[in-house]
């Protein structure tokens, strides 16, 4: 067996688990009502940790979602306020602002020769900064077609809602897939992350590749904006605060090595449900406390770390006696 | 190298901003001594700066070690929750400020053993703290914002000693202290050499382990004061905002200080004249009437200036380029 | 001629990598690269893979010139590379390595059955049948070698560099390989082949090239070269003037201090008993590879012996770590000054007192004047040349960088310092005195190990020399049968077991 799926399975079966562990102790978590929440609740999650699966994969981080999120919703919103222009060209706008935003930060980090995690920190408080200078207040959204978009959803068996967002985290988990196992950008992104000096002696293209790996991971920021301003109907500059974490923890839990190289965009949707779940059962359970959503994940992010370096000395070792 | 040419830039650029925040608000400059305090913009810079200052120190010696520490905003809204549940709960001052840097320097321990011992990347080991940190404290608070009437603790943050408030007082003291304890003993040499190689340092003896794990309890500890300070200003304990972006605000001081993020030699008195910067562009910002929502973004801005001055390669295209317009070619005596 | 070099130089500041070398390869012939560490083995290769410059000469393939700026340009020309690591990457499919950047595609998207059908073609030629959908990581180094060796004949297909390709391989593996190249050769490839295994160069090429401090010394038909004869010119000293008696070897009786029994590790370094006298110089001599620079690592706690004991004549000796070895009175001045000796931003006087101010704790600094003192005294005994002790050690010679780590451990005062390479790169003036320098700490009471590729100076300064083989030790020769003579055979001898 591949060990470097192992803790992809490894979150497979934890989330099985605690599924089931979750059923016995409230059966109504287990229908299609709870399940359809769980996809609506997480749309924005999913969306942009697509993302940084891809960035993580490149041997690279992004700490600007979350503010470029936050900063998206505020720019919906107040676009939409100030002007009368239709909501798709806002959302296009916007994707092209943060595709561009994302680009420039990967173009620093590869012309600077700079850390990723300094020049994406420098983003986060940009990106937040900007949200800040367009409005501190909360910007409510009372655009016609926002009330479309909320109110589009199949109802399934159960009386669970597939809504629009929750198929569009899908649709991009999908999107994701393809990209990275199916192009050649993608085996470009998977070389980088296994070692970039190997990457370049096998051709790989790296300042394009990092420019292009950031540019992603920004238009799906903006993407998971649009999601979460559609599912709050309003921008707020402070919203998503940490969600940089929640998204690299949804990464990690899903198999992904933060070093790099290895891992599946699957995994990160199983990584975000996890997490999802999580909190349903703290809401289900109702005496637990939200904090405990905050502090469960910085642990389970450990953890996973934990296995991590675990598994790649357990390989490591295993190599150099192959080796000797 | 003297302390003087070396912290050089920084009095010049916190000069020039003076000057040029003076000509938007004329009043800047001007100090009166009233009621037994002194009163003035520029006494108002020198409290507001202590949140950012005491951090700065912390990361200062992490940032030589070629580490970063992210959590320091959380670690300040853990330790101020500490202090305000201890003191609203009767515990007295003394033990309040105990638990306070007790958990501050728990937290940097935690941190460091994270670096050091399991070996996490150093942003990788904070940022769980940095979100995780949150929720213990909010854990502490109980969600909600903990007020408290205790004199004496509020007047570590809004009082007046000898003039002066006395968040100056503390951020001087320990800046000084600090500073003083590093060039005194071997501290500085040893954290400077760990963060220029630490496989050379540890071969020729250098307890690298310990010294790193030192250095984050010490950051720890920064910000332990650091909450204090800003919980006993506000005389509460808000869990999602105190400390919020602060660590960003450190980080920037640091760079300022013209101390690189790529580790060794590092002067903690040129990192406190950054975080002076920091706080009279945010104070001009205010009095100069534009809104204090651009403070980020200039921020933001600084901070990708100076990552291109420090830029590596940056740096060696540029000598390259000043090294083939010179007339008469220089023999370089770098490998 | 397929490959045709001719008065090839590149020079970097402060040596000359590769001074006039001319180096062919016909089509059909594996032709052997030798030479120690430094000989410019490598610098060559680099130059015709295009990832240095040369400084001067001609590169001709075919018969005409070629100028190869680029590793991928070189690859369009022909020529490929194979390096003992940093190859392929482990973390991608066999199938993803071998067709990086030219997966057939099917509507712009990777069509992964039919990069799978040609990867495995393709490697079908080499006799592999392996399934190219796993991790080529999961596999052993053999078949990762011969998936690269796959991968750039594929890509260029003229000329084969394999530069180490075997190091890490077992003998049923390096067979595999083996068979391979032959079969290459016998397609019509030029390979050139570097290696440190000499009876693998025998057993394999045809012609061999020996370079030595950037020249060439010898290009010859392999079978009219004996062992004796390939280790003379790689090491360059000549049997005859054997006797450069500068040094008495007479100090074998020297009282002991220090013994070392069952240290080793599996994989590393094969469990070896030594002893070390007081004042006296041990040599460590063998070819690059055979476990010199292990051994020492052993004996300072930089890796962990499974087993073993070390003792001086109060007891067993703590050799846990580095920290716990210098507790013992141990120092090491390791190869690569550049990683693991100097701390390149930090003054001369302060590289000069960092162990010493490790060993007194940061509580303790040593005060500056003291500083200033050492650091002075050590410049001005060891001539280390900086235009002041504040200078950043960065900025100095490798030679006067190695002084100045010597200077550190001299500080210490140390009973037993381990010298790795303490030579390497070095102009000959301070050779001499370093060489010199050794003597004299011995005649205080210092003992000294000296790991050396250059015999010469292990027959200068070594009262006993212990050679290695292989990762073993097999041979200790003292007092008179210190000659070069008698350790280059004991390098040679059996090796071709």
């Amino acid at each position: 067996m591949n060990t470097r799926a192992l803790p992809l399975y490894a979150t497979i079966a934890i989330f099985l688990l605690a599924y089931l562990l979750a059923w016995t102790q409230f059966p109504n978590i287990l229908s299609t009502r709870v399940l359809g929440n769980l996809l609506t609740d997480n749309a924005y999650l999913g969306i942009v940790a697509v993302g940084m699966t891809l960035v993580i994969l490149s041997g690279g981080i992004d700490l600007s979602v979350g503010s470029v999120i936050a900063f998206s919703g505020v720019f919906i919103a107040v676009v939409l306020r100030d002007t009368g222009l239709h909501p798709l060209v806002v959302f296009a706008l916007l994707l092209l602002l943060t595709t561009a935003f994302g680009a420039g930060m990967g173009f620093l980090i590869d012309r600077l020769a700079m850390p990723a995690f300094i020049v994406t920190l420098a983003g986060m408080f940009l990106a937040r900064g900007a949200a800040y200078m367009l409005s501190i207040q909360s910007v409510p959204i009372q655009h016609p077609f926002f009330q479309t978009l909320q109110g589009a959803y199949y109802l399934m068996p159960g009386k669970g809602r597939l809504t629009l967002i929750g198929v569009l985290m899908l649709l991009v988990v999908a999107l994701g897939m393809v990209i990275a196992h199916r192009t050649r950008f993608g085996a470009s992104v998977y070389a980088l992350g296994g070692g970039e000096q190997t990457a370049r002696l096998m051709g790989v293209r790296q300042g394009r590749t990092t420019v292009l790996v950031y540019a992603f991971s920004g238009a799906m920021a903006g993407l998971s904006g649009i999601v979460f301003s559609v599912y709050t109907g309003s921008g707020y500059s402070l919203a998503t605060v940490g969600t940089e974490l929640t998204a690299i923890a949804a990464v990690v839990i899903g198999g992904t090595l933060l070093s790099g190289g290895a891992g599946y965009v699957l995994g990160t949707l199983v990584g975000v449900l996890t997490m999802g779940l999580i909190q349903t059962y703290i809401v289900f359970d109702g005496s637990l406390s939200s904090w405990w959503t905050k502090i469960v994940i910085g642990l389970l992010l450990l953890v996973f770390i934990l296995l991590q370096k675990g598994l790649l000395k357990l390989s490591g070792s295993r190599l150099a006696r192959g080796a000797a | 190298m003297t302390l003087l040419t070396r912290i050089a830039p920084q009095l010049i650029a916190l000069a020039a901003l003076i000057a040029l925040v003076s000509v938007f608000f004329p009043g800047f400059l001007a100090v009166e001594f009233s009621g037994g305090r002194l009163v003035g913009p520029v006494i108002d810079v020198l409290k507001r700066s202590a949140p950012v200052a005491l951090l700065s120190v912390g990361m200062t010696l992490v940032i030589a070690t070629r580490g970063i520490d992210l959590s320091v905003g959380a670690i300040m809204a853990i330790c101020g929750a500490s202090a305000a549940l201890a003191i609203s709960s009767g515990l007295g001052l003394a033990p309040a400020l105990l638990i306070a840097l007790a958990a501050g320097a728990l937290a940097g321990l935690w941190n460091g053993v994270l670096v050091a011992v399991v070996g996490i990347q150093p942003f990788v080991a904070t940022l769980i703290l940095m979100t995780m940190g949150r929720g213990v404290a909010q854990l502490i608070t109980e969600g909600r914002i903990l007020t408290f009437t205790d004199a004496g603790f509020g007047w570590l943050g809004s009082g007046v000693l000898l003039g002066m408030p006395v968040p100056t007082w503390i951020w001087v003291v320990t800046a000084a202290a600090v500073a003083l304890v590093v060039r005194r003993t071997a501290l500085g040499l040893l954290i400077e050499a760990v963060g220029v190689n630490r496989r050379a340092s540890a071969l020729a003896g250098v307890n690298a382990t310990v010294l790193l794990i030192a250095v984050y309890v010490a950051s720890g500890l920064c910000a332990a004061l650091a909450g204090i300070v800003e919980t006993a200003d506000i005389r509460g304990a808000d869990a999602n905002n105190a400390g919020l972006w602060l660590e960003l605000d450190a980080i920037l001081a640091v760079v300022i200080g013209g101390n690189s993020l790529l580790g060794g030699r590092f002067s903690i008195i040129a990192s406190i004249l950054g975080a002076l910067i920091i706080q009279t562009i945010g104070t001009g910002i205010l009095l100069a009437g534009f809104p204090s929502e651009y403070n980020l973004v200039i921020k933001a801005g600084l901070v990708l200036i100076i990552l291109i001055l420090q830029s590596p390669r940056i740096a060696a295209e540029w000598s390259l380029w000043r090294d083939s317009h010179r007339v008469e070619p220089r023999q370089r005596s770098r490998i | 001629m397929l490959l045709s070099i001719r008065s090839l130089t590149k020079a970097f500041p402060g040596t000359r990598a590769l001074d006039d070398v001319d180096f062919d390869v016909a089509a059909g012939e594996v032709h052997a690269l030798l030479g120690e560490n430094g000989a410019g083995k490598s610098t060559l290769i680099k130059c015709l893979t295009g990832a240095y410059q040369r400084d001067a000469g001609t590169i001709a393939l075919d018969g005409a010139r070629i100028d190869p700026r680029s590793t991928s340009q070189a690859q369009e020309l022909g020529i490929g590379t194979v390096y003992q690591e940093v190859n392929l990457l482990p973390n991608l499919t066999v199938a993803q390595n071998l067709m990086f950047g030219r997966e057939p595609r099917r509507f712009g998207l990777v069509d992964s059955r039919r990069t799978r059908v040609v990867a495995q073609a393709m490697l079908q030629q080499y006799g592999l049948d392996i399934n190219v959908d796993r991790d080529l990581g999961t596999y052993s180094v053999a078949i990762q070698q011969i998936v690269a060796i796959a991968r750039a004949v594929s890509l260029s297909g003229k000329v084969l560099i394999l530069d180490e390709p075997t190091a890490s391989l077992d003998r049923r593996e390096v067979e595999m390989v083996f068979d391979v190249v032959r079969d290459l050769r016998d397609r019509g490839l030029g390979i050139v082949f570097v290696s440190h295994f000499l009876d693998q160069v025998f057993e394999l090429t045809d012609r061999v090239t020996i370079l030595r401090n950037g020249r060439k010394i010898v290009t010859e038909t392999t079978s009219n070269l004996n062992r004796m004869s390939l280790i003379e010119h790689m090491l360059g000293r000549a049997l005859e003037d054997a006797v450069s008696e500068t040094h008495d070897h007479g100090k074998a009786a020297a009282p002991r201090m220090l013994q070392f029994d069952g240290i080793g590790r599996a994989g590393v370094i094969d469990p070896f008993d030594m002893t070390v006298g007081q004042g006296e110089v041990v040599g460590l001599a063998g070819l690059l590879g055979s476990g010199r620079t292990e051994t020492a690592e052993m004996l300072f706690g930089l890796r962990q012996s499974q087993g073993g004991q070390a003792r001086d004549v109060d007891g067993p000796l703590d050799l846990r770590n580095p920290r716990a070895a210098i507790g013992a009175g141990f120092g090491f001045a390791p190869e690569d000054r550049k990683t693991d000796g100097i701390v390149a931003d930090l003054s001369v006087r302060q590289n000069i007192i960092l162990g010493l101010q490790a060993r007194r704790g940061w509580a303790r600094p040593v005060p500056r004047a003291e500083q200033n003192r050492l650091a002075d005294d050590y410049i001005r005994k060891l001539d280390i040349r900086t235009s002041d002790r504040e200078k950043p050690i960065g900025e100095l010679s490798g030679g006067n960088q190695q002084k100045a780590v010597l200077a550190r451990w001299l500080a210490m005062n140390p009973r037993f310092l381990i010298l790795d390479e303490p030579t390497r790169g070095i102009d000959v003036g301070a050779h001499a005195e370093i060489l010199r320098l050794i003597e004299d700490l011995t005649a205080q009471g210092m003992s000294v190990l000296v790991i050396s590729s250059e015999i010469d100076e292990l027959v200068a300064v070594a009262d006993r020399v212990i050679v290695l083989r292989d990762r073993r030790h097999v041979a200790e020769l003292t007092g008179a049968e210190v000659t070069g003579d008698r350790i280059m055979r004991a390098i040679a001898d059996e090796a071709a077991a």
